[in-house]
């Protein structure tokens, strides 16, 4: 009796074995089912699968103003902060699993904050989210932009005669008065462009973010006067009210305590001559900015 | 020998009676004179007045120029920051972003206990995963958590006493809000404006953690209110109660304030006043019976939220609650029958240039949310927030953060779906407009009328503490922290906190000296003289 137990026992071992093998097979071969079956999904995800239903574009439309329209304006036309999202180029990425990863996981070293993450909305859910993208799909402009101009001229004049470089720089070339407009071509809808070379104090570029911080410090001019008479006209870089941080015509940088200064001027009236006709014709001006466009697409 | 070990004894015996009583049970008769107590913040405004006014005045207006920064704890957490610390005894309780919770040596800052929710991976609260404080009874310390449930945690261990789920979070419910304690009792209101709740306030057994009452903010079919509600509007009509309230002993009434109606920026689909949408509910502690009620701000379409401490002060034999209001009218209430005694522009407002036949406020219709965007101030953060106020019962004057910033509001009208945002519109800046800004006002409750302003660069979230040294303490988006001076508006003193201030300070004394406690960025920090 007792060898038969045994053999009984190795027998049970061995259809436990047999069994483990088996599960084990059985667990590869789930897992190769489920992993298939993920790979599908994946794939169903890298496109939009509400992609032309016109519904979904409406809903898009709602979940879009809600969510993205405090910094990318009605329309998706661009912002104060955030681009215009109607251009068929998107600077992070073009395709529907692009513009999902963009929007679900924000842009790092940008202000475009992962989904769910802003002051202002709550978290989109996937659905939601491939709404906002039949959106945008739908006010996108169907052809590519018409080449404005003569992008080459656009350039001579850039760093020539029009003397945008004096302020601005293009991929690290030119000045740091004003913004760095490398990215601006590909980032801001056409009108916003030739309304701030047109009249630049009407809507003043933004600075510094801070993270904690709703709004973004302003390409504001500012006029000081030191304690000991010295005198600085530049732009304001950043300040609190007790401070103030700046950069002067000859882009020094100057830090101050205003209570120190004998006065302190802040205006809203950009640095930035304000290109009339005469300044610059229609054409140099969609030269420039075909230039912009051609820098930024890169 | 016995009889020295019997006296040994009896010694250790009350060595450890001692020992326990150092940090002690809060009885609900403590929390009721915590005034004779001023070393301790017992609960999230300071008392039941709502003051946020702390008697201590060892820091005053003749040595606040010399305040240091004593100590800074990190949750290194995300977000925003907005707890007000307790202190009881010597140890300091708060929460952190992420709903964590911490206990620490009040005087060093080094930590006791630390306890973190351990929060479901779909949890979508509107607006950070904030938390604003905790309640203290007895030797438990009480939590309302995202996932909307309330707990009791032991004060000595952090350990988990009793947890209750309030509602099904999934709906779109969460808790932030500091609770308030009466009697035995844990009162909590939820969030979750965004999402077409239903609101309500509930009270808990301290002891058990059993429900004891629940108001809901939104009328049912055959309670008095429920025709101001189209339809089955009322099902999702929002109204959270997600700011901590105040409470009156003499008459036994808890005042709670409610927030906008759902959706926030969209009355088509819920015609009517919306009751108790954007009111001051006076309630029955006992039962949670309402009293009375007052409607600010009638069918919101602007976000509107009433969610401001509600502030009890008294003028001889006037009892009055004083609110300065989320639409930028400060108005002040006659505390026994919820009648208003007047109500002033204290900030910027285009939404209103008439009154009701009760004196409120009237809306003009051409500030309604259009689709192409109408501009209105204040925008839809408000005049001011959830940031609390205070009153110093010194200066008379009441002080609060006001936020000079319009907004464009544009209709969007999602449909509701069960637990998704529920907006029913948009809002956001316009580009076009000189930058926003804010200052710290104060206001005189007797007229309305401004007394002094000092500017912020830009909107702040920022609360303010009053101190009988004369001081008002607040915070700046620019990461400042600030002392002024209550009479005369005058900085004293200011610390750069490196990120900008979302909470609402607070005072406490160790072995006779004066902290103030201020989160900002990740960090609590406390100064003192030094």
């Amino acid at each position: 009796m007792p060898a038969l137990n045994r053999l009984k026992k190795i027998g049970s071992l061995f259809q436990m074995q047999t069994l483990a093998v088996l599960r084990g097979f059985l667990l590869a071969f789930f897992a190769a089912i489920v992993f298939c079956l993920a790979l599908t999904q994946l794939s169903a995800q890298d496109t939009n699968p509400l992609a032309n239903d016109p519904k979904a574009s409406k809903l898009g439309e709602f979940q879009f103003r809600s969510n993205c329209a405090f910094c990318h304006g009605l329309g998706a036309r661009g912002g104060g902060r955030g681009p215009d999202l109607t251009r068929a180029q998107k600077r992070h990425g073009n395709s529907d699993a692009d513009l999902f990863r963009t929007i679900n996981e924000g842009v790092p070293g940008t202000a475009m904050p992962p989904n769910g993450a802003t002051q202002q909305g709550v978290g989109m859910t996937d659905t939601e989210i491939w709404q906002v993208i039949a959106y945008i799909r739908s006010v996108q402009v169907k052809a590519p932009a018409q080449p404005l101009g003569d992008a080459a001229h656009g350039k001579t004049l850039f760093f020539g005669t029009a003397a945008c470089s004096t302020c601005h720089m293009i991929e690290g070339k030119g000045g740091r008065l004003g913004p760095d407009l490398t990215t601006t071509g590909s980032a801001r809808a056409t009108d916003y462009l030739v309304d701030s070379v047109r009249n630049p104090s009407r809507r003043l570029a933004q600075g510094i973010s801070e993270a904690m911080k709703e709004f973004s410090q302003e390409y504001e001019t500012v006029k000081v006067e030191t304690a000991d008479g010295q005198k600085f006209t530049g732009v304001v870089l950043n300040e609190d009210h007790f401070t103030l941080q700046m950069l002067d015509l000859r882009e020094q940088i100057h830090l101050f305590e205003k209570d120190k200064l004998r006065s302190y001027e802040k205006s809203r009236e950009s640095l930035m001559p304000a290109y009339d006709q005469k300044l610059l014709s229609d054409k140099d001006l969609q030269d420039i900015l075909a230039f912009l466009l051609s820098v930024g697409a890169r | 020998m016995k009889e020295l070990l019997h006296a040994s004894l009896v010694l250790l015996g009350a060595s450890s009676f001692l020992a326990s009583n150092a940090h002690a049970q809060v009885t609900p008769q403590r929390l009721l004179d915590s005034a004779k107590e001023p070393q301790n913040w017992l609960m999230y405004s300071g008392d039941y007045t709502g003051h946020r006014f702390s008697t201590l005045d060892q820091i005053n207006t003749s040595n606040a120029s010399a305040l240091v920064p004593k100590w800074a704890y990190q949750t290194m957490a995300g977000g925003k920051f907005e707890t007000t610390p307790l202190v009881v005894d010597g140890i300091l309780y708060a929460t952190g972003q992420d709903d964590r919770a911490f206990a620490l040596d009040a005087k060093s800052g080094r930590p006791i206990w630390q306890y973190q929710r351990a929060l479901p991976a779909d949890i979508r609260p509107c607006c950070g995963r904030v938390n604003r404080g905790l309640a203290i009874l007895g030797d438990k310390v009480f939590f309302g958590t995202l996932d909307t449930h309330v707990i009791a945690l032991d004060s000595k261990t952090g350990n988990v006493i009793w947890d209750v789920a309030a509602f099904d979070y999934r709906k779109g419910y969460s808790i932030t809000l500091a609770p308030l304690i009466i009697k035995n009792l844990v009162i909590v209101g939820v969030s979750g404006g965004e999402y077409g709740i239903r609101g309500f306030i509930d009270a808990y057994d301290a002891t058990s953690g059993e429900r004891k009452w629940r108001f809901y903010t939104v009328p049912g079919p055959g309670e008095p209110g429920h025709e101001t509600w189209e339809a089955d509007s009322w099902k999702i009509g929002g109204a959270p109660a997600w700011i901590t309230g105040s409470y009156d002993p003499a008459t036994n009434t808890t005042f709670w304030t409610t927030g906008n109606p759902s959706p926030s920026n969209r009355g088509e689909g819920r015609a009517g006043d919306n009751l108790y949408s954007n009111s001051l509910l006076a309630l029955d502690p006992d039962t949670g019976k309402l009293k009375w009620y007052f409607q600010f701000t009638k069918h919101d379409e602007h976000d509107w939220d009433a969610t401001q401490v509600p502030v009890m002060i008294d003028q001889g034999e006037k009892h009055l609650i004083a609110q300065a209001n989320r639409n930028g009218f400060f108005y002040v209430i006659d505390r026994s029958t919820g009648k208003l005694v007047f109500s002033n522009p204290y900030a910027k407002v285009t939404w209103s240039n008439s009154k009701d036949a009760d004196g409120r406020p009237a809306s003009l219709k051409e500030a309604s949310p259009t689709p192409e965007g109408s501009r209105v101030c204040p925008g839809a953060a408000g005049a001011t927030n959830w940031m609390s106020p205070t009153y110093d019962p010194q200066t008379k004057l009441f002080y609060v953060t006001a936020r000079e910033q319009c907004d464009i509001f544009s209709t969007a009208p999602q449909p509701y779906e069960e637990g998704h945002a529920y907006y029913g519109s948009a809002y956001f800046p316009n580009d076009d407009t000189a930058p926003f800004w804010g200052a710290l006002r104060a206001i005189d409750p007797e007229t309305g009328k401004i007394k002094w302003e000092w500017k912020h660069p830009s909107p702040t979230w920022s609360g303010v503490l009053s101190t009988a040294g004369g001081l008002v303490f607040s915070g700046d988006a620019e990461g400042n922290f600030i002392a002024l001076d209550a009479v005369s508006g005058n900085a004293l003193w200011h610390f750069q906190c490196g990120a900008s201030v979302y909470s609402s300070p607070m005072s406490f004394a160790i072995d006779g000296k004066q902290y103030v406690a201020v989160a900002a960025g990740s960090a609590l920090f406390t100064f003192a003289l030094p």
